[in-house]
């Protein structure tokens, strides 16, 4: 029963959340730091990522095609869907969850364990609504941007190094990747990444949030915000395709 | 004035609380005593509603405040200062950022007017110039001035201390007594203070709560103390041999 339990505790975490701010100047403050933080701040990892997970894509579907019917070109389509579909949004927002879930559970830890928020709440602070809020908006905000320069350089990337290996021309790549293309690939692919923006801020806080303890329970929070992220980035991608793609 | 009436606290079936009544008046300093873990911290988070009681009422100057929600106890919330046992200062500000923090939230002074009373606070806890420099680049009695600081800097009509000049040299320990009086009697706050500091005690104590596991012990004024036959009391009070030669003058 301890899931329970937990799931009761975050829906009480997220609807005192939930609640108009105090004062705004102080939240856009918060949004401000956070934004800069979440996007500029995870852009390096992303780019690395994506570049290298484009090129492993495009050289795998190279080598997996062995019927000589099918053209060389459909290695763009392959590569140019998985990435949108599938590795952009869900590796990213696992790779960020790496990043910005530990990031944000230890700092939430260390607050709640050096009595921090216990000296918002002092103050009439509603502390998981100055703490989380802007952090779950500026996700929101910032993730759909990170995961567009993602696909975009692991498409890149998938160029790169089948034209580098050549194992495919630079034109049929570039034939494949405009061939057949469905936008509404791309806005399931933002639907996802908005939810996984959600799931690993809310879940990361929640961790934080709720640690008990000293330095030793942060790290473990930390630990915990990141795992259980990642479970639930993987259970709503399931839940999300065979909803919407079925 | 605060009144406790019968307050009761238990953490996982241990009682850490038990039916304490008494009576915190304005404009005094009130001490509670009491060894390490009798619950003066608990106590002191009850009375600021960080912490629920399961039993037992708390009054702030006639109005009721256990068992109000959140929303209720806004109004409340301008009138409290609190310094915790560890400062508790937003690691991810400055110094002066802290102070401003309270006046940000509560009041509409113009920036001007919420750096003079930034600089006002501080001066009071004898620090200057540690305006931008952020918490961690504080030693732990600094951090303690600066805590004191914030919880001053809204002008709170109740000020909860908890062990504030523990961990600070004897003679900033003196100074931040002193403040702490001068504060209480100027305004006319209703300041509770958490103490392990027989000088303090001795010094600034109006009236004094001993708690002993949980339970009020004794109460009484200095004078009182100082000819008490409690034997617990008497135990934790003149503990050392320093403080029982004093006792026998
Ligand atoms: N959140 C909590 N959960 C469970 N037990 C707690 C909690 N907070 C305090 N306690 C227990 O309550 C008892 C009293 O603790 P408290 O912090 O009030 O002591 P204290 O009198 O302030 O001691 P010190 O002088 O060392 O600060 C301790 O035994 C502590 O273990
Ligand atoms: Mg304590």
């Amino acid at each position: 029963m301890n899931w329970l339990f937990h799931l009761g505790r975050y829906w009480i975490f997220i609807k005192e959340m939930m609640t108009k701010p105090e004062k705004f100047s102080i939240y856009w403050r918060q949004l401000v730091r956070e934004l800069d933080n979440f996007g500029y701040g995870s852009l390096g990892i992303v780019a690395l990522t994506s570049v290298f997970m484009g090129a492993v894509i495009t050289i795998q579907t190279v080598y997996n095609l062995v019927n000589p019917l099918v053209p060389l070109s459909a290695v763009g389509i392959v590569a140019r869907d998985s990435i949108i579909l599938e590795f952009s949004p869900t590796m990213m927002s696992l790779v960020l969850a790496g990043k910005i879930g530990s990031s944000i559970a230890s700092e939430i830890g260390t607050m709640r364990v050096t009595e921090q928020i216990d000296a918002l709440e002092i103050m009439g602070i509603n502390a998981s609504a100055y703490l989380v809020l802007p952090k779950v908006v500026a996700a929101i905000l910032i993730f759909p941007f990170v995961v567009s320069i993602s696909m975009f350089l692991g498409v890149f990337g998938g160029w790169f190094a089948g034209t580098m290996a050549g194992v495919i021309s630079s034109a049929e790549f570039i034939r494949g990747i405009q061939d057949s293309f469905v936008p509404f690939n791309i806005t399931f692919a933002m639907i996802k990444t908005l939810t996984f923006a959600y799931i690993i801020t809310t879940v990361s806080a929640y961790h934080g949030y709720h640690t008990e303890g000293g330095a030793l329970e942060v790290g473990q929070s930390s630990t915990n915000a990141v795992v259980y992220s990642s479970i639930l980035i993987l259970v709503f991608d399931y839940i999300l395709t065979q909803l919407i793609l079925t | 004035m605060i009144e406790l009436k019968s307050i009761s606290k238990s953490f996982n079936g241990r009682v850490i609380l038990n039916n304490v009544s008494t009576t915190f008046e304005k404009g005094h300093i009130n001490l509670v005593i009491g060894g390490s873990g009798s619950g003066k911290t608990v106590m002191m988070k009850c009375m600021v509603g960080l912490v629920d009681v399961d039993g037992g009422e708390l009054w702030y100057d006639g109005k009721i405040f256990s068992g109000l929600d959140k929303k209720e106890r806004k109004p409340f919330r301008q009138e409290i200062g609190m310094v915790f046992q560890g400062g508790a200062l937003f690691d991810s500000l400055t110094v002066e950022q802290n102070i401003m923090f309270p006046l940000n939230m509560f009041t509409k002074m113009s920036l001007e007017e919420k750096l003079d009373r930034v600089n006002f606070c501080l001066n009071r806890v004898n620090l200057v110039n540690v305006n931008k420099l952020s918490p961690s680049e504080l030693s732990g009695g600094m951090k303690k001035r600066v805590a004191i600081a914030r919880a001053i800097a809204p002008n709170p009509s109740y000020l909860f201390c908890d062990e504030p000049n523990s961990g600070l040299d004897p003679r900033t320990s003196i100074v931040i007594d002193n403040l702490i009086k001068e504060i209480t009697e100027e305004f006319n706050i209703t300041t509770i203070v958490n103490t392990h500091d027989m000088n303090s005690v001795l010094e600034i104590g109006d009236k004094i709560l001993y708690l002993h596991r949980g339970e009020k012990w004794w109460e009484g004024t200095v004078d009182d103390i100082l000819r008490t036959d409690n034997k617990e009391l008497n135990e934790f009070i003149f503990a050392s041999k320093l403080a029982k030669n004093v006792k026998n003058i």
